[in-house]
């Protein structure tokens, strides 16, 4: 339970982020990204808010030695821009424009029932999957997302 | 589709940055939602304990539900094709895996400790998604 409890409240808060904010709604996200549409600038007030907390915390963190309920922080180090990086983002962004999902709408957006998210989530997880075994015999890369 | 209140955004905003703030104060991790979904089911080799990142994936449509319950009913239009869902959720899962994350990951966690490469992974899928988006809509006249 330490370990599950404060990894469920932290995703009940950003599920309910989420869907406050209509970012699991990927006609609000399509309308974002559509720059040459009916604009929707609602994606930026999200994500230039959570910036704030976000920042707030990576300031106070500097000032901790361990985190509250862990031994160490694990914040990844790498300041390498390679293609890998590159390549990922390309490719995700792609997906995303297609349908308007990313990953934290796809799985909080499971609670409304509509085989569409589903099937995105499926699809996403085999997207996942795929990348599992094409690099599994390769080191294994530090994640962040 | 109604214009959302900016004020509402930024109170979804505000509570997903005090998630991603929180779970590196108390577990000193990255709140990264495609990382948390291949560490829960088994594929990523580090990062969160499973138990953790079992309970993050959990709680996104419980928190969810608790919006419907308490806010307002969700309205949602997913209007895509089943070969762009499946395409698109491919593409989501392959490319956030191989890039290390996502919108969350990248895009919030990263920006807000400045790190060049979530700099660098933004701007790209924010710009190949916003081509793609012109392209389905406008130049192929979707």
């Amino acid at each position: 339970m330490r370990k599950f409890l404060p990894g469920l409240v932290v995703g009940v808060i950003f599920g309910a982020g989420l869907a406050l904010s209509d970012m699991f709604n990927p006609a609000r996200v399509l309308a974002f990204l559509d720059i040459a549409g009916a604009w929707d600038p609602t994606l930026a007030y999200v994500m230039g808010s959570a910036l704030i907390p976000s920042a707030i915390a990576y300031r106070i963190r500097q000032r901790m030695a361990r985190p509250l309920l862990a031994p160490g922080f694990a914040i990844p180090e790498n300041r390498q821009l390679d293609r890998p990086l590159l390549l990922g983002g390309a490719m995700f962004g792609i997906g995303w424009g297609l349908v308007g999902l990313c990953p934290g709408p796809a799985l909080a957006g499971l609670v409304l029932g509509t085989w569409q998210i589903w099937l995105f989530a499926a699809a996403m997880l085999a997207g996942m999957l795929l990348h599992h075994f094409v690099t599994q015999t390769r080191a294994p890369a530090h994640s962040l997302g | 589709m109604e214009a959302l209140s900016p004020w509402v955004a930024i109170a979804g905003g505000l509570l997903i940055g005090t998630a991603a703030g929180l779970l590196l104060l108390l577990s000193g991790r990255i709140a990264g939602v495609s990382g948390m979904a291949a560490r829960a089911v088994g594929m990523a080799r580090d990062g969160a304990p499973r138990r953790q990142a079992v309970g993050f994936i959990l709680g996104l449509p419980l928190g969810a539900a608790l919006i419907a319950l308490l806010v307002r009913a969700h309205e949602v239009a997913v209007t895509s094709s089943l070969p762009l869902l499946i395409a698109g959720g491919l593409l989501v899962g392959f490319g956030t895996r191989l890039g290390n994350g996502c919108t969350s990951g990248h895009g919030v966690c990263g920006i807000a400790r400045l790190s060049p490469r979530s700099f660098a992974a933004t701007g790209v899928f924010m710009a190949s998604a916003a081509l793609t988006v012109f392209i389905i809509r406008h130049a192929l006249g979707g």
